[in-house]
């Protein structure tokens, strides 16, 4: 990894009272890549998002993002500071329209005030346009601009994962983070999920990592990755040495299938 | 339809709203322009009450304090002074309080933005609280309010309040402030803004990561809700002429409440539309608390016997309609006149 650094985790530890959920994690995240972060349930995963998110503050370690160090940053400003994120366990905005939805999303780029709003200025009304505009074709990327004006609760399931993703693009971020984006998909859709994360990757100009337990999806998209297990980094390199790791088997599968093999 | 024809229609449905205004004024008694002055300042109330609860998601039962403290602003710049010297017989009032005087538009004004710093004072400690825990502190601090109004008398006039406050506030003014109200609302949902109001309200940690500052944006929610309020406060001192400290108890929040319930949460038209229904049950219905005759036999009225039948409806609507009369729908000439559209259509075939 000789490209530029745009995020890096420098020993991130975590304890929740006794329990120590993540313990010196270690990442280097170069611009543009795919990297993956896997694990059985309960390793630590979704905490290292937290942590790298704001919502978390590490209990010792620092989060470096495009050489700025943004740890214990509440989550609204590592936003803006262009980190966006998806969640494991779907969260939108129920009751909003789909539209609606990514116009959220938009807002934290959004430049005038609420006091605009009241007194109908031009440059106000121009900006909503726009805001409503660009949410439109974000949506028309995800391939849900038919369902503009539903209900955002009222679509599928894979739907609303696109759904969350178009949203975090809204928030124009350098860095995004997927939560299991191809959890409960089926193989179809999963293949479509791959080339489409690949798609956004380039047309967006981002840096991808994400969690995923789809070995298919892992394997197949990421250049990188990094294997917890009960807090502790177990593994890290390409796909392929991964796949091959003794202690990676062993995590997944337990030790009688490593003795097999 | 395009934002210009919108704004004509909003414009001819103030128009309309006025040609009728004048048309009552002329032809109904006092009696029924009371309750149309009530209708206004319940909307504006409920409106303002479901800016907070209904869009933004915070359950507050302060409405009451913040009505308070838009009364009695509103009352100190606008009663004379001759009348300040007769009202304050037991204590002398603050020399400040007795030389106060304004017109009566920023006298409201005036009532709103004290209570708007009010809410923005609570708002800062109180709206880190959630759901329930809120709703306790904030109905703590509305008989917070009440209390500190009867024990500051060279201020308040302690439990006599003020009698004799100007009615300025005819039909006019009432729905003049409605209309701005309704417009300020509608123009906060409609907008981005209003759609960073329903995130939070929906999901606090997904607005979050949306880089939404909630704690930010709540407190401007709470804020101009509290204005609102202290508006109708303000214009509810003019119309009723006195105030006293009894006037602000819980009960007049669950008014509010029960309309803004009943109407939905999360509709501008619902609470519109119950600020007219309930005002207008509300007088109709005194009938109950007054004797009823079945053939001979005589039902005593029982005062109060309103609030059980309006109890009684709101358990209704909360078994059997959680939603409200509209839900989280709102009115939209669209909708309007895709009805006339169907309907022509219809007849055409």
């Amino acid at each position: 990894m000789d490209r530029d650094m745009i995020l890096e985790a420098r020993d991130l530890t975590i304890k929740f009272g006794g329990l120590t959920a993540v313990h010196s994690f270690k990442a280097r995240i170069g611009k543009g890549s795919i990297v993956g972060l896997i694990g059985p349930n309960g390793a630590g995963k979704t905490t290292c998002f937290n942590m790298m998110s704001g919502f978390y503050r590490p209990t010792e370690g620092r989060v470096i993002f495009n050489g700025r160090d943004i740890t214990g940053m509440p989550p609204h400003l590592v936003c803006r500071a262009g980190i966006a994120r998806t969640f494991q366990n779907i969260r939108l905005f129920g009751n909003g329209t789909v539209l609606q939805n990514v116009m959220v999303g938009c807002h934290v780029r959004q430049k005038s005030n609420w006091l605009h709003n009241l007194f109908y200025l031009p440059s106000n009304l121009r900006e909503e346009r726009a805001v409503a505009a660009k949410s439109l074709e974000l949506l028309k990327v995800v391939g849900l601009e038919s369902f503009a004006d539903e209900k955002s609760r009222s679509l599928p399931y894979g739907a609303q994962r696109r759904l969350e993703i178009a949203r975090a693009l809204a928030t124009e971020p350098n860095f995004l983070l997927l939560d299991e984006p191809a959890a409960g998909m089926n193989p179809q859709e999963t293949n479509e999920l791959m080339d489409f994360i690949r798609k956004i990757r380039t047309e967006f100009n981002l840096t991808i990592l994400l969690i995923e337990h789809d070995m298919k999806v892992v394997m197949g998209v990421c250049e990188h990755m990094w294997v917890l297990d009960y807090g502790e980094t177990i593994a890290e390199g390409p796909p392929e040495s991964i796949r091959k790791n003794p202690r990676v088997i062993e995590a997944y599968l337990g030790e009688e299938c490593v003795a097999d093999a | 339809m395009d934002r210009k024809t919108k704004i004509l229609l909003n414009v001819a449905a103030a128009a309309v709203l006025s040609l009728f205004l004048w048309w009552a004024q002329e032809s109904f008694g006092g009696y029924r322009i009371q309750i149309l002055n009530l209708i206004a300042i319940n909307a504006i109330l409920a409106l303002s009450l479901n800016l907070i609860y209904g869009f933004t998601g915070m359950f507050s039962l302060g409405h009451a304090g913040f009505m308070a403290i838009g009364a009695y602003t509103c009352s100190i710049l606008i009663l004379p002074e001759t009348q300040k010297e007769m009202l304050f017989i037991l204590v002398s009032p603050y020399s400040w309080v007795q030389a106060a005087q304004a017109p009566f538009f920023l006298a409201v004004i005036g009532g709103g933005l004290v209570a708007a710093f009010a809410g923005l004072l609570v708002g800062i400690p109180l709206l880190r609280l959630g759901d329930d825990y809120l709703g306790i502190a904030t109905l703590g601090f509305a008989e917070i309010i009440r209390v500190l109004a009867n024990n500051i008398p060279r201020l308040t006039n302690g439990a006599l309040g003020f009698k004799g406050i100007p009615d300025y506030a005819n039909i006019w003014w009432n729905f003049g402030w409605f209309i701005i109200t309704l417009y300020c609302i509608a123009r906060i949902i409609n907008s981005n803004l209003g759609n960073v109001f329903m995130a939070i309200r929906d999901d606090e940690a997904a607005a979050k990561a949306m880089g939404i500052n909630i704690f930010r944006y709540k407190l401007l929610s709470f804020t101009i809700g509290a204005f609102f309020a202290g508006v109708g406060g303000a214009l509810l001192a003019s119309l009723l002429t006195t105030i006293d400290p009894k006037m602000f108890l819980f009960t007049l929040t669950f008014n509010v409440l029960m309309i803004v319930v009943t109407g939905g949460l999360g509709s501008l038209t619902g609470s519109v539309l119950a600020s007219i229904g309930i005002t207008i049950l509300m007088e109709w219905l005194r009938f109950v608390e007054s004797p009823i005759f079945i053939g001979s036999f005589e039902l005593k009225g029982i005062p109060g016997m309103r609030m059980v039948v309006f109890s009684l409806a709101l358990l209704f609507i909360i078994l059997f309609r959680r939603e409200g009369l509209m839900g989280m729908r709102e009115f939209r000439w669209d909708w309007l006149f895709g009805k006339f559209s169907k309907r022509g259509s219809a007849n055409g075939s």
